[in-house]
Order: C-alpha cells, then structure tokens, then sequence
C-alpha cells in the first residue's frame, strides 16, 4: 500500500494509534503514581497519628445507645452489631420509602393528567413545589416545624387507640399466639392457588378463547380462606393497645418522630419526581393506540392495562430506578436529624470514638454500594421483562 | 321579482356549550367522579389556604427587633428581618459585605454585557472564565490591595450557598463532558479509569463523599500541607456532579448518529476538532434539560455542607432558630429559606426550557 511509501517522512508522534498507546501509558502512570503517593502519605500520617488500621474494632463494646433499633441492642453491645442496627435501619427506611414513593408518585402524576382542571393544577404545585426546594430543608421542617410542635406526652391528641405527641405515633401493636401459623398457611396456600387459578385462565383463554374473571376470583379466595384460617384457629392476634398514664404513653407500637419525618420527606420528595416520571411515561404512549384499542372494542379500564400501560411502563422504569436509586442514598440526610441510620451511626459516632476514618467511611460506601447495585439489578431484570420483544 | 331566500340569522351556541359555564361543566363538572374531585379538591383548598393565609399575612408581625414584638399570634417575620444579614452574609463582617456585593454586581454586569453587540464575546467568555474567579476570590478573600482578610470559616449564608453552587456547575461541566468523552473513548485504559470513576461516585450519597472531603483528604496529604474545609468541599462537591454530568452527557453524545462522527473524520478533522466542532455542538444541545437538573440537583445538595459542619443559607437559619430570644420562629426560617431554593431551582428550570426553545434548530421529530 501506498502507506508504506509515505511512512518514513511520517512522525511517529503523527499516527494515531501510537499516540493512544502513549496517552494511556502516561495516563495509567499518572494513576498509579498518584494512588501510590496518597497511599504513603496515609500511612505515614495514620503512624504520626498513632491511629490503628483494621476491622478489629468491630468486636470492640461500642458504648452509646441507639434510640431505634429492630434487634436487640444495648451499649455493650460490639461496634459491629451496632453497624448492622444501623444498616437494618436504613434497609427499612430505604424499602418503605420506595414503595410510599411510588404511591405518592402514581397518584400525583394520573392527578396531573386528570380531566379535572382543579385537580390537575393541585397536583402541578405539588410536584413543582417540593422538587424545587432541598430535601435536607423539607427534613428538617417535618421533624423540626411539625413533629417537633406536637403536645406532650400529657395531652397526646387520640384517634381511638392512636396517640400522638412528641414522642412519635402510638399504635395498637399486634401480639401473634400461638395458633397464628394455621392463618398464616391459609394467606399462603390462598396465594398459590389463586396464581394457580391465574394461570389456568390464561391458558384457557388462550386455547379456548373463553374468559375467566380470574383476578376478582383470587382475590376472593385469598380473603375467604384467611378468613376462614382466623375463625379456625380462634382469632389468635391481640393487640397491645398503647394506655395513657399520667403523664407518659406506654404500650402498643412506637414510630418515633425521627422515623416519621425521614419517611415522609423522603416519600413526598421522591414522589414529586416519580409522578413526573408517570406523567411522561403515559404522554409517550401514542394517542393512536388508545384509538386502535377502542376500535378494536376493548373498554377502557382494559384499554389502560393492555395497551397504555406496559408501553408507558417501558419508558417508566429506567428512570424510576434512578429514583429508587436516589431514595437509598437520600435515606442517608436521616443522619441530620439524628435518624440512626448507616451515616449517623458508623461514620458519626463510630468514627468519632475510633478514629478509623478510613475504615469507617469506606464500609460506608460498601454498603452504599451494594444497595445501589443490588437495586439497579432487580429494575434491570424487571426492565428486561417488561421490555419489548422484537423480531 | 323573485323572493330572495332569506336565511334567518343563526342562533346563539347554547349557553351551555361556550364561556364560563361550558368550561365550568367540562373540566370540574364532567362525570360524577369529576363532581366528587372537584368537591374534594376545594376541600383540600379549604384546609391549606385560609390557615396560611391568616398566619402568614393577616396575622403576622412584619417589623420588629425582638420575639416581644411578635404579639398578634401569627407569622413573625421580624425574625427574618433582624437575621436578615447573617442569612445573607454568614458571619462575613458587616463593614466588609460591600465586597460580596461588588463581586455579585460585577457579575451581572458582564454577563449583561452579553446582550451588547459591539462586545467581542469571545475575549467576554475569557473574562469571566479566567479573570472574573481570581478578582472575586481576592474580593472574597481579602488579603491584597488593603483589603482586610477575611477567614472563609466566615463566609456563610446565602453568599456560601451561592459560591457553591456556582464553582460547582462552573467546574464539574467541563470535568462532566471529559469524563463522558472519556468514557466513550476506544481507548481501554482512558475507558476503564472513567467507567471506575464514574460508578464509584454514583453509587454513594453526597454525604460520604462530603465527610471523605471533610475528613479524609487531609489524611491522603503529606505532613504540612493542607488546604482549608471550604476549598475540600468544593471538591467534593465538583467531583460528584461531574460524574453525574458525565452520565447526562453520554447519553447525548449516543444520541448523535454515527453518520456525523464519519462525515467529521472524512473531513480529516483532528479528534478534538470533531468533537468541539461537531459532536459536542449537537450533543450539549439535546441534553440541555438534564444538564439543567444536575445543575438544580447540585444546587439543592448544597445544603448537605450543613451536615459536616459549614453554615450556608439553612445552617444559618438553622443555627438562627436555636436562638433563645426566638424560639418557636422554626417556621418562618424554613418558609424563607424554601421561598429562596424554590425560587431559585424553578427560574432554572423555567429558564432551560427557554434556551432549549431557541437552541431548536428543527431537528426534532414531531
């Protein structure tokens, strides 16, 4: 080739796959030199410091309280046992935001396209007002503004057996017996037979055309049988009914004004975007389908789960992980109002008392990022369900 | 004479199809599930307005120095009035505050002079790129030209937010759209370290990367040298939105066909001549809304500097409604500073649909 001819008078420096190789060697240098660098000057500062690397803190007595924990937990309990109260509470916080989230979201944005005018407009200032104002801010106005302006325990305001005061919210809490597990095989065995009941009616359908309600029907098996479970087994649930004292509430479920205000700003933060993110979805599906639909005489409620909504599902879901993704790393603002959440607890107090930043933080970032992943896998597994098969 | 058909004049439409009582009936009144959220919806209306309105404004006390002036039982807006400045200026020394505004005033005047047209945009750009920083930083700083120095442990308020934000979306654009080049790039190792980059950063809160820039950097530097929190943190801050940017930015640069990265390359343009001069044009331009809510998203995350100890808008309101003369203000602290986040996210958010408005070039599918 004529290249060849040319290829003397060329520089080297001229071609461009050479440059590549040069860029990227200097580049990769560069990286490494500088990890290498930072990394020595961490462990001549870290020896300077007298600071010890290493996760044998875990085991060590941990010492402080944390107000809300779903295991057991007390002071003396280790570093580590603490780190996972915290990692529990997050996960909780995490999950339960992400399913009021969506709620929230759904309703708000079918709001947004409603034929009603009014109800349409409240939901435009919903979305626009609480997208556009920090999260950190609504945290703080929820547990600092409203909870935090409640009675006292003395004059709990009282819906029937709920109490509300400065301390969180008082429910009922129920105690299962000992006859529990029959109700619970009953909801079990409901289930499995109405996706049974599911199942059949489509293949059904399918073969014979014939349509079976099966939906309702389940639902109703699943009620009847557990009900039916209860009354066998005596109604084995009691309830822990929260009693006023004189000047405290004692008894039932506790959800504390912490928790409260985490879940509630998050949730209604988060559902702002989602439910602009329903919107969008339900705007991308052509009008022209929900004719076609029509014409073809389906009815509109079948029209809506058919056709509408798997298409407007396809555009959703890549965008709704994001925010589920957002939600689970949000949870970590709960630190501001001393939400003992993974950042409060490991790399506040624990890194406090140790030390070990380094350690601290970067377990941190683990869990963080296991979360993320461990999400952003279950939206793509479902994203690939719901996605659009071709030729 | 032949009779002349004579058409009578048509009738009026019928009152119930035009005006007021048409939309009226169309849009709150169309179905029984209409009536019941109309009705619902003044309800909720019912609840929210009138409480609001009577402790905000009917009931409020807007003058005043102290809680004792706040009698009438509604909002006491005094409180906003007598903090006024430290939620402004942090605890930037009153006699000095001229500075900030000078550099704000600066500011708008340059990017004003945008819209002159004798002005050569070009050496503007430059301007307030490369020199406006330095003046500003010196204006804030103090420290020559007799200027009294001015620690940044000071700065605070809406002037520390401000500064956030803006040396955030200033400096993470340009490491957002290298980082997004870089990953698109066929070079393994220049992809590989951005891909690293760029996931790590995404899948941890802001948080950790604050506390990382908080407590952390200074133990990755050697003995002696060190550089102040402000400045650790506008790193953080800077590195975590340009991956973010990184990520809207790919999604631009995917959207452009590959016909023009060919036609550039048969246009024996050199790799950087293509992409600022080709594809970049183009990409930025489709990406423009998302661009925008990074910027509003960084904008909002500033708050999080409150967590790590540094008082910007809401760590002065914050700190404000701890004081003892003004307990039970929470309220009006938290309404003032949302009236400013709001103000502030949704003119951007306003503003990036004008651009994207005028940037159409009729590319679009309709």
């Amino acid at each position: 080739m004529s290249d060849n001819t040319t290829s003397s008078n060329k520089s080297l420096l001229n071609d461009a796959g050479t440059r590549a190789i040069i860029f990227q060697v200097v580049l990769l240098a560069v990286v490494v030199f500088v990890s290498y660098y930072l990394f020595s000057n961490l462990q001549a500062n870290l020896a300077n410091q007298g600071i010890s690397t290493g996760f044998e803190f875990l085991n060590q007595p941990a010492g402080f309280p944390i107000l809300i924990h779903l295991i057991e937990y007390t002071e003396a309990d280790s570093y580590g046992r603490a780190f996972i109260v915290a990692l529990i509470n997050t996960v909780v916080i995490s999950l339960m935001g992400i399913i009021l989230a969506t709620i929230i979201g759904v309703v708000m944005g079918l709001a947004r396209l409603s034929n009603n005018w009014l109800v349409a407009r409240l939901a435009t200032v919903y979305v626009e007002t609480l997208r556009n104002i920090p999260l950190l801010l609504q945290m703080f106005f929820w547990y600092f503004a409203v909870l935090a302006t409640l009675p006292i325990p003395k004059n709990s305001i009282i819906f029937g057996d709920f109490f509300l005061n400065k301390r969180g919210i008082y429910s009922p809490n129920p105690i299962f017996q000992d006859g529990f597990g029959i109700v619970i095989a009953g909801f079990v065995i409901s289930i499995i037979a109405s996706i049974a009941l599911i199942i059949w009616a489509k293949r059904r359908q399918t073969i014979t055309g014939l349509w079976f309600p099966a939906y309702w029907s389940s639902l109703g098996l699943i009620i009847v049988i557990t009900l039916l479970a209860l009354v066998v087994s005596g109604f084995p649930i009691e309830f822990d009914l929260p009693q006023k004292s004189r000047f405290n509430v004692k008894g039932g479920m506790v959800l504390p004004p912490e928790f409260v205000a985490v879940l509630v700003a998050l949730s209604t933060y988060t559902g702002a975007f989602i439910a602009e993110i329903v919107r969008a979805g339900i705007l991308s599906v052509n009008w022209g389908q929900t004719e076609a639909a029509r014409s073809l005489g389906l009815k509109d409620s079948l029209t809506q789960r058919l056709i509408v909504l798997p298409q407007a599902l396809r555009v959703i879901i890549p965008p709704l992980t994001s925010q589920f993704l957002n939600l689970a790393k949000n949870s970590s603002l709960g630190a501001a109002i001393a939400y003992p959440e993974l950042v409060a607890v490991v790399m506040g107090t624990t890194l406090n008392q140790t030390g070990q930043a380094i350690e601290n933080i970067g377990l941190c970032m683990l869990v963080y990022g296991t979360l993320s992943l461990t999400i952003s896998i279950f939206m793509n597994w479902y994203n690939k369900k719901m996605s659009l098969i071709e030729r | 004479m032949a009779k002349i058909f004579q058409p009578s004049p048509s009738l009026p439409p019928p009152v119930n199809s035009v005006g007021a009582v048409a939309w009226v009936r169309q849009n709150l009144l169309s179905s029984p599930l209409n009536i019941f959220l109309t009705l619902f919806s003044f309800y909720v209306l019912y609840l929210l307005i009138p409480p609001v309105v009577e402790w905000g404004v009917v009931n409020a006390t807007f003058g005043g120095e102290s809680k004792a002036a706040c009698t009438a039982g509604g909002a006491c807006w005094a409180f906003i009035g007598v903090y006024f400045e430290q939620f402004m200026y942090g605890l930037y020394p009153a006699e000095e505050t001229w500075r900030i505004n000078l550099a704000l005033i600066l500011l708008v005047v340059l990017i004003a002079m945008f819209a002159v047209k004798a002005v050569n945009k070009l050496y503007l750009s430059i301007g307030i790129i490369a020199v406006y920083p330095v003046v500003a930083y010196f204006l804030f700083a103090g420290g020559v030209f007799g200027l009294e120095i001015v620690e940044t442990s000071l700065w605070g308020g809406l002037f520390l937010t401000t500064l956030l934000g803006v040396v955030g979306i200033v400096a993470s654009f340009p490491l957002g759209v290298l980082l997004a080049l870089g990953r698109q790039s066929s070079m393994p190792i220049a992809k590989s370290v951005c891909i690293v980059f760029i996931e790590t950063i995404r899948a941890v809160p802001l948080i950790t990367i604050l506390f990382m820039a908080s407590v952390m950097i200074p133990l990755f530097l050697p003995d002696g040298m060190n550089f102040n929190k402000l400045m650790r943190v506008l790193i953080g801050i800077t590195l975590f939105s340009a991956a973010y940017m990184a990520e809207v930015i790919r999604g631009g640069l995917q959207a452009i066909p590959k016909g023009q990265y060919e036609a550039a390359d048969a246009m024996g343009l050199t790799y950087w001549q293509s992409m600022i001069l080709v594809i970049l044009p183009q990409a930025l331009k489709l990406v423009i809304p998302g661009i925008v809510n990074t910027f509003i998203g960084l904008f909002k995350d500033t708050t999080l500097v409150y967590i790590v100890g540094m008082f910007d808008l809401l760590g002065r309101i914050q700190a404000a409604t701890h004081d003892s003369n003004w307990l039970g203000t929470t309220i009006e602290g938290y309404a003032f500073a949302g009236f400013i986040y709001w103000a502030a996210c949704f003119g951007m958010s306003r503003y990036s649909m004008t651009i994207e408005r005028k940037l159409e070039t009729g590319h679009k599918r309709n």
